[in-house]
Formats: C-alpha cells, sequence, structure tokens
C-alpha cells in the first residue's frame, strides 16, 4: 500500500529549528562523529542514512543529551545551546522513540510516561490526557496495561505518545519501523503526517531505503563518521543512496548454482507445540516444516512472535515433547540436548551473540570449543582440552571468514559485531554441517560482512545442506530464501516459494496471518488521502 | 568534575596479577593508620601480626596447620564461585563432615589404624557432600536462593553439633565437659612433618594441583567457567546448569567436610561444640584474594592463616581482641573486590558534571 | 497480664527488628541492589545503639546512633559494589564478615553492662484494655515507628514519583540511565536507606528485645530479613505478615524450650532458621510468581557509556 502517497513532498521553506555545527564525538581514539553538520527545519522528515556504525546513533544521543560531544556546537531556533543531558533535551523540545525501547516491563502505561514527564499531576489526570492524545493521533493505548503485557507495536506507541506528550517541536526516530509489520509501518506513516502538518520536525534513522524515498523530504548521509552526501531521497535511486552509504557499489549476491528439485529432507519438524516457559514468552502452536537439501528456507516475522523459543526447541536447548517432533537427516531428535543435534550433524548459530553464541569474556579459541567440543574435531582428549588444536580452529575460521581482529586470540567481547557474527557463523560453517538453523544472520553487521555471511549460506545450502534462516529483515529473506514460511503469535505458516510471494502477503501474515486488525488504519488512510 | 569508570576494551592481564597486591597493601595501610589512630605502635603492631609468627618453627608449623583447613575449602568454594553458585555455608558443611567423620572414633573407640583412618576421612568427606547437597537440591529443585539456604543450613549445623557434644557423644568420663572421648592416635591423621604437620597437608597439595589441572585443563573447568559467565551460552554449548550447581556443591561441602574431620582427627582430637573459629568464612575471603584460582588461594590461605597466628599474638602482645583479626580480613576483601573491578575498568575523570533536573527536586 | 499476652506481646517485639531490616533491604532491592550484609549492618547498628544509649543514658541517642553506624556500613557497600561495580554477593558477604567483626571490636568494652530501660508507650484506660491494651496501644515505641516505616515505604513506592524513579531504576537500569535518572545515586540512596533501616534493627535488639551487648546477638536475622523479602515477594504489606509469622516461630521456640517440651533446646533453636529455609523453597518453587516480582535487575552491576 501506499502509504503516504501520490504527490512528491517539497522540503519546507524556512530556517532551521535544530542545527548541529562541526560536532566530532571520540572514544578513545576513535572518531565516531567527524565534524558533522546538519540541519533540520521545522516541519521537515529528515533521513538520518548509513550503515551500522556509520555514527547515526552517536550524532542521535549528542542531539538528545545522552552524549556530549567533543567538539562542535548545538543551535536550537538559532541560539547555542548546550544539552547536558536527556531531560535537558525534553525540555528544549526533543523526544526521542528508541530502537530499542527504553521501556519498563513492569510499569505500567502511566507509569512509564510519567517517568519521561516532569512531575506535574496526578496519575489519573495523565491517564485521561494519554487516552485523549493516543485517540488523536491513532495511536490506541490502554493505560493501566502493563508493559510486559503489550506486543511490540504497542510498545512503540507508548514510546511515540510519552514523546508527544511533551509538544515536542523535534522527534527522533530510530529505527522505527524495524520492529514493525509494514501495515504497521504505514500506521506510523500516517501519524508522523499528522505530526509534520502541525510544523513538528522529525529527524528519522533507518537503513530501509524504500521507506526513506516514500516520506522523508531530505536525507543526510552517513559513513564512517563523516556526512557524505545530503539529497532529496525522492529524486535518488534506492541503488544510488545504497553506494553513498557503503562507498562502493555493493555485490549482488551470487547463486548461480540452481536449487537442486527433489532432494531428500534434512530437517524435518513435526507437529511442534511448546508451552510458553516462563511468562513472558510465546508458546508454540502445531509447527510443522521441512527443508531439504540444498535449499534456504527463511521465516520471516515480527520480533517477539515465537522465534526465540523456535530456535531454542530446534535447537534443542529446549526439548520436545516427542521426539519425532524434530528430526535432523531422518533421526528423531526432539528430545535430543543441543551436543546430540550437534553430532548428528546440526549447526546452530543463535541471534544473540554477546551470552548466547559466544561468552564474551573468553578468547577464540575458547568459543570454538564452546559449539565444537564434541563434534568430532578431536579437540579434547579423554575431557583434556587440546589448546593448540583449538586455536588453528579458531585461526582457521577467521580467516577463510575474514574476522579482523587486533591480536592473535583475542577475547570475542573485544571483536565488533560484524567480525564476530562471521566468526560464529564460520565456526559452524566450517564443520560443513547437514542442516544449519540460523538466526538474525545479519542483525548490527555492517553491509560488507553481511554480504560475506550470506554468501556463505548459499553456498552452503548449495553443497547440499539444509539451511534455515530466522530474521526479521524482509529484504535479506527475498534476498537469499529459496522458501518462505512466516512466524507470527508462535505459529508458523506454510513455506511458500519465495518467488511466488509478494511482500504484502508476507506482511499480513506477519500481521497474525491474516488477521483483519487493520480496517481502523485503512479507513484513516483513505480518508487522509481523498 | 568527578571520577568515574570507564570500561577497558580488552581485560587487563597487569591487574589480575597486581589486584591482589594492591588490595593487601592498602589493607595494611589502612591497618597502620588505624593502629596509629589507636595509639598503638603501628610499627610494633605489624610485627606482632605478620612477621612475628614467622620467626619460631612451632608456629610456622601452627600456621600451616591453621592454613589447612582454609585453603581445602577455599579450593571448593573456587570451584562454586566460578560457577557462580554463591555456597556461603562451608562452615556449616564442614561441622557436618567433622559429626558424619567422627561416628567411628565416638562409637566404636577399640576400632584403630590407618583403615579406620581411611575410613573416617571418607565420611568426613560423604558428610559434607550430603550436607551441601541439601542447598543443592533446593537450588536445582525449587529454584531457591543458595545464599540464603546455605547460610540458613550453618546454625542448623553448628546447633546440632553442639547438640551431639553436648548430649548423646559426651565423654562420660569427661568431667562434664561438653565434648566427645578424646581420639587416640590410631584415629588421627599421622604427623608426617615436624611435631604436629598432619597428613592434611598432603590433602592440600594433592587438592590445590587436582584443582589447577582440573580448572585449566579439562572440559569440566571449561564447563564450569562457561556456566559461571554466562548460563545462556553455557546451555547453547550443551552444558546442564543443573549438573554443575550439583557437581560444584559436591566438591565444595566435600572438601569443606575433609577439612572438618582433619580438624577433629587432628589439632582437635575429639570433638567439640566448635570444630572451627570461622575457616568457613574466612575461605570465601581467601577463594576471592586468590582470584579463585588454585595457586593463588594457596598463598592467600597462608597469608589469612598469618592473620589468625597475628591475632593471637596481638592479643597476647598488646592487649587486642581477637576480633581484630576479623575485621582485617573483612577489611581485605572489601579492597580484593574494589581493586578487581580495575581489571575491568579504569578510573576516568570528568570535568563536566552531568545535571539532573529531573531528580534535583 | 495473662500468659497468651504475654506471648503476643513478644511476637510483636521479636518482630520489629526483623521488620525494620527487611523493610531496608526491600526499597535497596527494589532499586536493583541486593546487600547481602544486613546481618553486618543489624551488628554495627546493634553495638552502636548500645555503646551510644549507655554513655548518654537515652534510647533516642541509641536509636540515631544505631541508624548512623548502619548508613556507614551500607556507605562501605555502596562503594564497593555501585561505584566498583564489585559483585554484590560478594560484597555483601564482605560487609557481614566485617560488620560482625567490627561489631564485636567496638562491644568489647559493653560486654556485660545492663542496658537502659525503654519505657513502653501508656496511654491511660486504653493501654489497660484487656488483651489489646497492651498488644495495641501498650508497645515500646519502636514498634509504632516499624508500623509507620511499613506504611511509609508502601506510600513512598507506590504513590511518588521517587519511588517511581527508584522502581523502574530496578526494573531496567538501561532504560532509566537513558531518561536521564542517576541510577548510581538512585541505588546509593537505596541502598543507605537500607543500612538506616538494618542499623535501626540492630538498635532494637540491643536497646529492647535484650538490653543489653553480646557478641554475634543478631544470630542470623540479618539473613532472616532477606529471606523475608522474597518471601514478602517485594511488597511492604506481605513483609508485616512475615515479619509476624517469623516473629511468632522464635518467640514460640523459646517458650517451648522454657515450658520444657521433651525436645533438646538446640532442636528448638534451629526452628527459625528451617522456618526460613522451608519458607524460601515454598515461595520459589512458584518461578513464574517469583520472575514478575522480581526487580528484573536485581543484583546486576550497572556501568554507564559515557
Amino acid at each position: 500500500m501506499d502509504g503516504t502517497g501520490g504527490g512528491r513532498r517539497q522540503r519546507p521553506q524556512g530556517t532551521a529549528l535544530v542545527e548541529a555545527r562541526g560536532i566530532t564525538k571520540l572514544f578513545g581514539s576513535f572518531k565516531a562523529n567527524d565534524d558533522i553538520n546538519l540541519s533540520i527545519r521545522p516541519g521537515e522528515i529528515h533521513a538520518l542514512l548509513g550503515e551500522n556504525g556509520a555514527g547515526k546513533s552517536t550524532l542521535v544521543k549528542i542531539l538528545y543529551g545522552s552524549l556530549q560531544p567533543s567538539e562542535g556546537e548545538i543551535l536550537w531556533k538559532g541560539q547555542k545551546v548546550g544539552i547536558p543531558s536527556p531531560s535537558a533535551a525534553r525540555r528544549l523540545g526533543i523526544g526521542m522513540v528508541f530502537q530499542h525501547f527504553s521501556l519498563f516491563d513492569a510499569l505500567t502505561v502511566t507509569e512509564n510516561i510519567a517517568l519521561a514527564l516532569p512531575d506535574r499531576k496526578s496519575r489519573s489526570a495523565l491517564a485521561r490526557e494519554i487516552e485523549k492524545v493516543s485517540a488523536e493521533f491513532g495511536l490506541p493505548l490502554n493505560p493501566n496495561s502493563v508493559i510486559v503485557d503489550l506486543s511490540v507495536g504497542e510498545r512503540q506507541r507508548v514510546e511515540i505518545v510519552r514523546c508527544l506528550l511533551q509538544n515536542p517541536e523535534l522527534l527522533i526516530m530510530d529505527e522505527p519501523t524495524s520492529v514493525l509489520t509494514p501495515q504497521e509501518a504505514d500506521d506510523l506513516f500516517l501519524t508522523l503526517d499528522k505530526l509534520t502538518a502541525r510544523g513538528c520536525a522529525v529527524l528519522y534513522i533507518s537503513h530501509r531505503l524504500e521507506e526513506v524515498k516514500q516520506i522523508c523530504h531530505h536525507a543526510t548521509i552517513l559513513r564512517h563518521g563523516k556526512v557524505v552526501a545530503e539529497c532529496d531521497p525522492q529524486k535518488e535511486s534506492a541503488a544510488k543512496l545504497a553506494s553513498l552509504m557503503v562507498g562502493a557499489e555493493i555485490h549482488a549476491l551470487s547463486s548461480e548454482v540452481p536449487v537442486p528439485e527433489n532432494t531428500r529432507t534434512r530437517l524435518s519438524i513435526r507437529s511442534l507445540s511448546l508451552p510458553e516457559p516462563h511468562p513472558f514468552a510465546v508458546a508454540l502452536h502445531d509447527i510443522s516444516l521441512d527443508v531439504r537439501a540444498g535449499e534456504i528456507v527463511g521465516i520471516a516475522g515480527i520480533a517477539g512472535n515465537g522465534q526465540g523459543e523456535f530456535f531454542d526447541a530446534v535447537s534443542g536447548e529446549q526439548l520436545a515433547a516427542t521426539a519425532t517432533a524434530i528430526n535432523i537427516d531422518g533421526k528423531p531428535a526432539g528430545r535430543l540436548g543441543v551436543t546430540a543435534r550437534r553430532r548428528l550433524g546440526a549447526a546452530f548459530v543463535p541471534e544473540e551473540r554477546i551470552g548466547h553464541g559466544a561468552v564474551p569474556r573468553l578468547r577464540l579459541s575458547d568459543n570454538v570449543l564452546l559449539t565444537r567440543h564434541s563434534t568430532g574435531d578431536q579437540l579434547m582428549r579423554v575431557g583434556v582440552i587440546d589448546f593448540e588444536g583449538t586455536r588453528t580452529l579458531a585461526e582457521r575460521v577467521s580467516r577463510s571468514f575474514d574476522v579482523r581482529k587486533a591480536s592473535s586470540d583475542p577475547e570475542a567481547g573485544s571483536l565488533s559485531g560484524g567480525n564476530l557474527q562471521k566468526f560464529m557463523v564460520g565456526r559452524e560453517i566450517d564443520r560443513q554441517p547437514g542442516v544449519l538453523v540460523v538466526s538474525q544472520p545479519t542483525w548490527g553487521v555492517d553491509a560488507g560482512a553481511a554480504a560475506v555471511i550470506r554468501q556463505a549460506l548459499i553456498d552452503l545450502a548449495r553443497s547440499g545442506s539444509a539451511v534455515l534462516v530466522i530474521s526479521q529483515d524482509l529484504d535479506e529473506i527475498f534476498e537469499i530464501s529459496d522458501r518462505v514460511a512466516v512466524m507470527s503469535r508462535g505459529y508458523l505458516s506454510e513455506a511458500l516459494p519465495a518467488k511466488s510471494v509478494t511482500r504484502e502477503a508476507i506482511g499480513l501474515m506477519m500481521a497474525g496471518l491474516g488477521e483483519g486488525r487493520r480496517s481502523n488504519g485503512e479507513e484513516l488512510a483513505h480518508a487522509h488521502h481523498s | 568534575m568527578r571520577i568515574i569508570l570507564e570500561r577497558r576494551p580488552d581485560h587487563s592481564q597487569t591487574m589480575v596479577l597486581l589486584s591482589p597486591v594492591l588490595a593487601i597493601a592498602l589493607s595494611l595501610v589502612s591497618f597502620f593508620i588505624i593502629f596509629a589512630v589507636s595509639k598503638i605502635d603501628p610499627f610494633q603492631a605489624l610485627y606482632v601480626y605478620f612477621i612475628e609468627p614467622l620467626t619460631a618453627l612451632w608456629s610456622i608449623e601452627d600456621l600451616l596447620a591453621k592454613a589447612i583447613p582454609i585453603i581445602l575449602i577455599a579450593i571448593g568454594l573456587s570451584f562454586c564461585y566460578q560457577s557462580a553458585v554463591w555456597n556461603i555455608g562451608a562452615e556449616g558443611q564442614l561441622a557436618a563432615g567433622a559429626l558424619a567423620g567422627s561416628i567411628i572414633p565416638v562409637l566404636q573407640p577399640t576400632w584403630q589404624g590407618p583403615l579406620v583412618v581411611t575410613a573416617m576421612m571418607v565420611m568426613g568427606v560423604l558428610g559434607g557432600m550430603a550436607y551441601a547437597a541439601i542447598p543443592a537440591v533446593l537450588k536445582i529443585r525449587f529454584n531457591a536462593n543458595e545464599t540464603l539456604t546455605t547460610l540458613m543450613l550453618v546454625y542448623v549445623a553448628n546447633l546440632f553439633l553442639d547438640y551431639v557434644a553436648r548430649g548423646p557423644w559426651r565423654d562420660p568420663g569427661g568431667y562434664n565437659f561438653p565434648n566427645s572421648r578424646a581420639f587416640d592416635e590410631g584415629q588421627m591423621l599421622p604427623i608426617v612433618a615436624g611435631d604436629s604437620i598432619r597428613l592434611s597437608i598432603v590433602f592440600v597439595i594433592i587438592a590445590v594441583i587436582a584443582a589447577w589441572f582440573l580448572t585449566s585443563k579439562t572440559i569440566t573447568g571449561f564447563k564450569i567457567r562457561v556456566l559461571g559467565m554466562s548460563p545462556r551460552a553455557g546451555a547453547f554449548g550443551g552444558f546442564s546448569r543443573n549438573k554443575m550447581v550439583m557437581m560444584t556443591f559436591l566438591i565444595s561441602g566435600g572438601l569443606a567436610g575433609l577439612a572438618g574431620i582433619c580438624e577433629v582427627a587432628g589439632p582437635i582430637g575429639q570433638l567439640r561444640t566448635t570444630v572451627s573459629p570461622g575457616y568457613g568464612f574466612t575461605a570465601i575471603i581467601v577463594a576471592f584474594l586468590g582470584r579463585l584460582h588454585p595457586f593463588g588461594i594457596l598463598i592467600a590461605g597462608l597469608l589469612l592463616a598469618l592473620s589468625y597466628m597475628g591475632g593471637e599474638g596481638a592479643q597476647v602482645a598488646l592487649g587486642l581482641s581477637d576480633q581484630t583479626t576479623q575485621v582485617f580480613q573483612g577489611m581485605l576483601l572489601f579492597y580484593v573486590l574494589a581493586c578487581d573491578s580495575f581489571i575491568y575498568y579504569r578510573l576516568k575523570i570528568v570535568r563536566q558534571r552531568a545535571v539532573d533536573p529531573a531528580l534535583a527536586r | 497480664m495473662t500468659m497468651l499476652e504475654g506471648i503476643l506481646l513478644t511476637i510483636v517485639t521479636a518482630a520489629t527488628p526483623l521488620l525494620f531490616a527487611a523493610l531496608g533491604e526491600l526499597v535497596a532491592e527494589r532499586a536493583g541492589v541486593l546487600n547481602l550484609g544486613v546481618e553486618g549492618m543489624m551488628a554495627v547498628g546493634a553495638v552502636c545503639g548500645f555503646a551510644a544509649c549507655n554513655m548518654t543514658g537515652m534510647p533516642l541517642m541509641g536509636a540515631l546512633a544505631g541508624i548512623a553506624a548502619g548508613m556507614l556500613a551500607a556507605g562501605l557497600f555502596g562503594v564497593v559494589a555501585l561505584f566498583f561495580v564489585a559483585n554484590q554477593n560478594a560484597t555483601g558477604v564482605a560487609l557481614t564478615l566485617f560488620g560482625l567483626g567490627l561489631s564485636a571490636l567496638i562491644g568489647d568494652a559493653f560486654v556485660g553492662i545492663p542496658g537502659v530501660a525503654v519505657p513502653r508507650v501508656n496511654i491511660p484506660y486504653l493501654s489497660d484494655l484487656p488483651v489489646v491494651g497492651r498488644l495495641v496501644f501498650g508497645e515500646d515505641p519502636f514498634v509504632y515507628v516499624a508500623i509507620a516505616l511499613a506504611i511509609g515505604v508502601w506510600w513512598f513506592l507506590f504513590k511518588t514519583r521517587a519511588g517511581l524513579i527508584l522502581r523502574s531504576v530496578g526494573d531496567n537500569h538501561n532504560s532509566a540511565h537513558a531518561l536521564g535518572f542517576s541510577v548510581f545515586r538512585t541505588r546509593f540512596l537505596a541502598v543507605l536507606f537500607g543500612g538506616a533501616c538494618a542499623g535501626l534493627g540492630g538498635a532494637y535488639l540491643s536497646l529492647v528485645y535484650t538490653p543489653q551487648w553480646t557478641q554475634a546477638m543478631t544470630a542470623g536475622r540479618g539473613w532472616i530479613a532477606l529471606a523475608l523479602v522474597v518471601f514478602a515477594s517485594w511488597l511492604p504489606g506481605r513483609l508485616v505478615i512475615g515479619a509476624l509469622l517469623f516473629g511468632a516461630v522464635s518467640i514460640l521456640q523459646l517458650h517451648a524450650q522454657a515450658i520444657g517440651v521433651g525436645i533438646p533446646s538446640q532442636f528448638l533453636s534451629m526452628l527459625p532458621y528451617i522456618v526460613t529455609i522451608v519458607a524460601l523453597v515454598l515461595i520459589s518453587r512458584n518461578r513464574a510468581l517469583l520472575s514478575v516480582n522480581t526487580p528484573a535487575c536485581l543484583g546486576r552491576p550497572f556501568v554507564p557509556d559515557v
């Protein structure tokens, strides 16, 4: 759907609401921001584009007062201002919606919002105000709900309402649609339109070029901490924007070998159901899926719809009720633990790098041992570890996956996100596993590393392995998957050939496998554009 | 201007070695100041405390005798703390070991000899293990916080020991003193060196070497470290947290039990209402001061045994309370913990002070 | 005074120090700090309270000294565990060992000295009512302070903005920091409050409960208070009930010892500790309930990125 529509969006005229001049931020000797200039006008949606690590978050934190610049100054309506803290930013009229929500799970919506506002009114008066604002901007909320019980989309609404109650003149949004279905994202764009119509400016951080082209008036592009370009995103092609962000043309993935047909099933999931392991988790309902040799199956879905629980069930961190719920190369594995499943030829890469897939305070060689202690690599003899062997293996993985590291065997925590991810994927692919299950393979990873990882996944599949990819990133899903399934509220849809499904269909399935919860927003959209 | 902590990119190898030394130095300086303020000659006090016990052979033997149970227990605790299991009830497990190991010599006074002593040792270990298994099961099965349960069980064990020593096992010919009968030499650990160094010193050496091998060379030690640092990653590696909880409890309970029976079948020579002046708690400090490393624990154990000796000396020579030692030990642990943070962090001076209008009400 | 009246009265007295210490710890834990040093803070509170009361002859001075001593001890914990972000479990144990040693050292001079009697409240007519008279209107002043404190803590946590900030710090310190609240300051103040309460609880022991100083007179009450906080699932109201229950157990076993029920006294003395374990097991086995109530950041260190 074309959320905000038809006509060209004109950048509003007028003097800058906020202006950053020569902002530089040093972390030790590392320049996260290098002499950045940025100017945002009232009523515009200003995109801040850049890869992970380009310095977007640092710049935003400086504008919001969470970080102090090493050099440079900020002008608010032409006046030089210091923004020593987030509360100072809020007093100026700057609101921020975080990518990872800054909400308090155990508190109610009202309490959460009260925390961000200066102490001035009773909670019941605040609750009434919340209801008023949420109705006004099409963001339905119950002020007395406890955050834990809300969906991700609802939580974002809380964040937005929290900002709106302070009548901001500048709203900063950090990757707001990364947690939304395409339809929810359209609703969000309508809200943003209502805001800008009142003269509020929006600083919109995103790496989703299509949506930036759709809604933003102006774009500033960062690379390696520097502003590399400013442009009107509607006039540029997505490819052009991408190459500005990355600094080079991104080489396309190659999967010249076609998907082999009628190969044997290597991973088979049969009516897998699991109750929620704890109150904040999602139960899995009757999941069935086959992954054949040679193919990549992608599982799309919004975070928190049971992907984590599903990964744990497939990896064996959580055992299934019956042995036949999960089969690896034809052998029932539902009641086997992680190690036994690895011995059957399966390998796993979890979403969380630090503290799940890797131990940050252990060296890479020790982290190799974490998943490969019992997989026939001869890394130990009668329980005694062969440290030479683990170091050699770590080095081999680092070399073949281009893991950049400061010393020969550093602690995992000292690696950048992209390098650690390459290491973790490489650690498993190095085994040539028959089945690879990987969750969010390129989450928070720069474009170069992402390309390496995706290519490796394709190559592994084409060599005869079955690869299952769980990802929130629809672009990624479509880029590498042969078949696509959608996970929503613990249910998994049928896996369809990637070429035959549209994003629109996937989006609807993400929102609850076809439930008609969007009627409200649809009407609003029509009203707005007619 | 204010001082804050800043994360180091990689942990500091220098501080790993330096932090205990720094902590000891800071403790000594603090002690020096405290003595000076209380008008006690600080040089004499420190001499009495830390040098004098090393000047006579008998007191060095005495020092080793005190270090033995402390090191044994601390080695066991290091397994627990590495896997983030907070067993602070070694004092109770020690009592349980002393009780279980004393069953034979008290009930069958005629049984004697190396076999009997071996059996006593085994029973002591099993007693400590069994007692440590209680909080382990409560944690695994019912999710009960082990810090609280182990500590509660110290009180229970000490009361039970008190009951046994005063009640059923009281020596009928002991003029109504609340002790068991005195053990015969054939029910005690043999002396292997000097006048009073018993076989238990060999146990310590074995325990230190075995612990070093287990933690640094084997997959078991790896599992313990991984599960302690990150239970989630441990589960992903295929390691069972519950098994590890049970295992570390059994190791530490067993070693504490061994320490208990070694005390009873050694320096004490009978079962009393109390068999330990707090070795189980001192061992906690030793475990941390030794950086949870067996060799570190060996050195730290000797140092804290020295402070016990010094404390006794200071009581006589300076009229200081025996509690001074405990204060010193507690202070030392504070300094160790604070200094340890320099392994992962460094101090940084920030000029600008963040203002918090939201809080300044 | 009837026997029953006497028992009920002493149960309240036995519950009071537990309630003080546990209320303080509850606030600290709501802010996300697990301070296992309650026992040590109670011990220094007890000895300093007794010493001050003994020197001035005024129980009020004793109470204030107990509070001050508890706060100093808590401050030490705060510096090591919050500023130096040391492991909170280990730091708490250090505080207990240090506090017990220090209290014994200070207390050497006061062993065997009788304390100053703290008068009970006496309201004409009301205090003379049968049964409820002494129980409701004739307790010592500390009891009323403890009850007021329980209400005050509830009101602070759930009705004030500062209490909301404190809970938010315990629930998600990263978000609280992002909103501009000082996690360190909030936690440090909460820990100091915990120390003040534990110190007051300790002072109550040496001033009222057994008006004298004996070494290790806290006898594990600090640890029981810690268990009580879990037992009460971090709610002040349940804490009052829990403290009375534990007070009842410790008083009833004392009476059982006095009457001589044929069970060795050591076994009766074990009762409060065993009951603590049993209560902890009963409450902890329901993992779902516990995970909903436990402050999410409890015991987790916080260092902001600068």
